[in-house]
């Protein structure tokens, strides 16, 4: 269970994220909604430690954030974020190799390479593993980026707008892989996504956040709700309801 | 708000890698530079040997020592530093580190007096700067490497108005103190290959050795630094307390460097770009490897050259400096142009 209780951000008098408490369930995707510059993605960096919080606290099973070693928590939960630039070469294989760092500390034991090899399997990069990471296309990148967390088999993934830069295809070979990887691996994924579509139809439940403060959570059903949904947005967001999926019409 | 931490590096320089020369595997390049390093190092030694042997092979081993330290000090420390800082453009002698240095010694001759610090004697003079060179530079950098998404534009930035305001401080000292301990401060900053001390050497291998064993505990999460600050700290690496440990070991290196030869500027960019190229493995262990056997062949090739060719005609830094220039400059335009 990830805990956040009263967490804020403050740079110079600005608040960017302000006392957002919340807990999160184990198993099944939470996304995070919200305008740009409503703090999700602060909000995801203080939950994984990448960012320092100006006040309160974030526990994960029990584990606070800001207090327990860098190696421990890797074990327990990993971070991807958007735009993963390497300045080294390195092969796709070395990469998802990296996700075992927090477990063996540099040196790789007969079976981290299952796990590496089951990551690679996983993402569908089997005959991508001995090419480069530059030489990838943007999905190709990202995904081997998440076999790079899945190798390092953490209970929580933490995911700062993973369809970023991704079209549509990819899109939802993501959010079905995210699906699979919580329903197959038991694994407690939170992203932060921009289309409430996609939130709506593969999450179990949505953090919708505006001027950095949580305004809602809930199952989709209670989110994709035209009013919710103007609250947060501030415009007029029609629902229509698609194959049990509830989709909100916004183009027009 | 995702550029707050975000890596920070314009995409045009981070996307820009050269291809390693394929199929030649590190371990191949580090026995063909190591056996090309030990070739040039025995011409060195031996060559036009003649005279009093006695004197002159010690007074050349003192020589070879510390172009070595000095070829070991500079290649370490620009490829840590690049580490922890996510770039291959920016080195600590770009970033201030030496100047840092200069104005240490001129503010210590300043302070207690030229004649004081000579009689103080070069290992317990060294010591004493050292120590400080760590202080200044972990008070002065560490703001700036620990923190997240600094734009690589604004830390060169910095790194020059430092430099230029460390050099600006110490020539007002050198102003106002007696000519007389100008000249002995001189003869430090001019100090060359030529007239290295031999227990100044000593006490600087101790020094580099000393950080060297820091280094080499922590190159494992070397090769995961070199990733990104982001990815290093999902994958369990303290981000903060790597960057505070490589500021300590660059400092101990450029001191060592710029205590044995002044500063050389561009040197650390030029070996450590040529061996990012040759070496087609991410391990730091292969990199250092390759980066310090480049920069053995550089310096004793290069004072093997100036020696026999030129007759001492001209300096090896100035060689040196405008290649090294060059390429940082062609690195600058290509990053650019991408």
């Amino acid at each position: 269970m990830i805990h956040v209780s009263g967490v804020s951000k403050r740079y110079g008098t600005q608040t960017v994220v302000d006392d957002v408490s919340c807990y999160i369930k184990d198993g099944g995707i939470t996304s995070i909604i919200g305008p740009n510059g409503a703090g999700k993605s602060t909000l995801l960096s203080m939950m994984s430690r990448l960012l320092d919080m100006d006040a309160g606290s974030v526990t994960i099973d029990g584990l606070d954030v800001n207090d327990t070693p860098g190696r421990e928590l890797a074990r327990k939960m990993a971070i991807l974020r958007q735009d993963n630039q390497l300045t080294v070469r390195l092969t796709v294989r070395d990469l998802v190799g990296f996700g075992r760092f927090p477990h063996h500390g540099g040196r790789p034991r007969i079976e981290d390479k299952a796990y590496i090899d089951q990551a690679l399997d996983y993402l569908d990069l089997g005959a991508l593993a001995d090419k480069f990471v530059d030489e990838l296309s943007g999905g190709q990148r990202q995904r081997a980026f998440i076999a790079m967390v899945l190798a390092q088999d953490t209970d929580y993934l933490l995911l700062d707008e993973p369809l970023n830069n991704l079209d549509m295809k990819h899109a939802v070979e993501m959010m079905r892989l995210l699906r699979r990887l919580t329903d197959e691996l038991g694994k407690t994924v939170v992203l932060v996504i921009h289309d409430i579509n996609f939130a709506s139809c593969y999450s179990d439940n949505i953090v919708a956040m505006r001027e950095g403060r949580l305004v809602h959570q809930g199952a989709p059903a209670q989110i994709m709700q035209p009013e919710v949904l103007r609250d947060v947005y501030e415009i007029d967001i029609r629902i229509e309801e698609i194959e049990g999926n509830r989709i909100g019409v916004y183009f027009a | 708000m995702k550029a707050v931490v975000s890596t920070g590096l314009p995409t045009a320089l981070t996307q820009h890698q050269r291809r390693p020369i394929k199929g030649v595997p590190p371990k191949t390049w580090i026995i063909v530079l190591a056996v090309l390093a030990a070739a040039l190092v025995a011409v060195f030694m031996l060559i036009d040997l003649r005279g009093n042997i006695g004197y002159i092979l010690p007074r050349r081993a003192i020589k070879v020592g510390s172009m070595i330290l000095v070829a070991y000090a500079v290649g370490v420390s620009t490829v840590l530093f690049q580490t922890v800082t996510s770039n291959r453009i920016l080195t600590p002698s770009i970033m201030g580190f030496d100047a840092l240095y200069m104005l240490i010694q001129t503010g210590l001759t300043f302070a207690i007096g030229g004649q004081a610090l000579l009689t103080m004697g070069a290992p317990a003079r060294f010591v004493i700067e050292v120590a400080l060179m760590v202080a200044f530079s972990f008070l002065l950098y560490r703001w700036l490497f620990t923190g997240g998404g600094k734009s690589l534009h604004l830390m060169l930035l910095v790194g020059i108005v430092f430099g230029t305001m460390f050099r600006g401080i110490s020539s007002l000292l050198q102003r106002l103190i007696d000519p007389s301990e100008f000249i002995i401060l001189q003869d430090l900053f001019f100090a060359s290959f030529n007239n290295v001390d031999g227990l100044l050497l000593l006490v600087s291998a101790l020094a580099v050795a000393a950080v060297s064993v820091l280094a080499w505990r922590m190159r494992h999460q070397l090769d995961v630094l070199s990733l990104g600050r982001e990815t290093a700290m999902n994958l369990g690496v303290d981000h903060k307390r790597s960057v505070i440990s490589v500021l300590i070991i660059c400092s101990v290196l450029v001191a060592v460097s710029t205590a044995l030869v002044g500063p050389i500027t561009f040197f650390g960019l030029l070996v450590a770009s040529l061996a990012y190229q040759l070496c087609s493995h991410f391990r730091h262990t292969s990199v250092l490897a390759i980066a310090v056997l480049l920069g053995i062949i550089a310096l004793v090739g290069g004072q093997l050259v100036l020696e026999q060719v030129f007759a001492f005609d001209t300096a090896l830094s100035i060689v040196i400096e405008f290649v090294g220039g060059i390429v940082f400059i062609a690195l600058l335009l290509k990053g650019k142009v991408k």
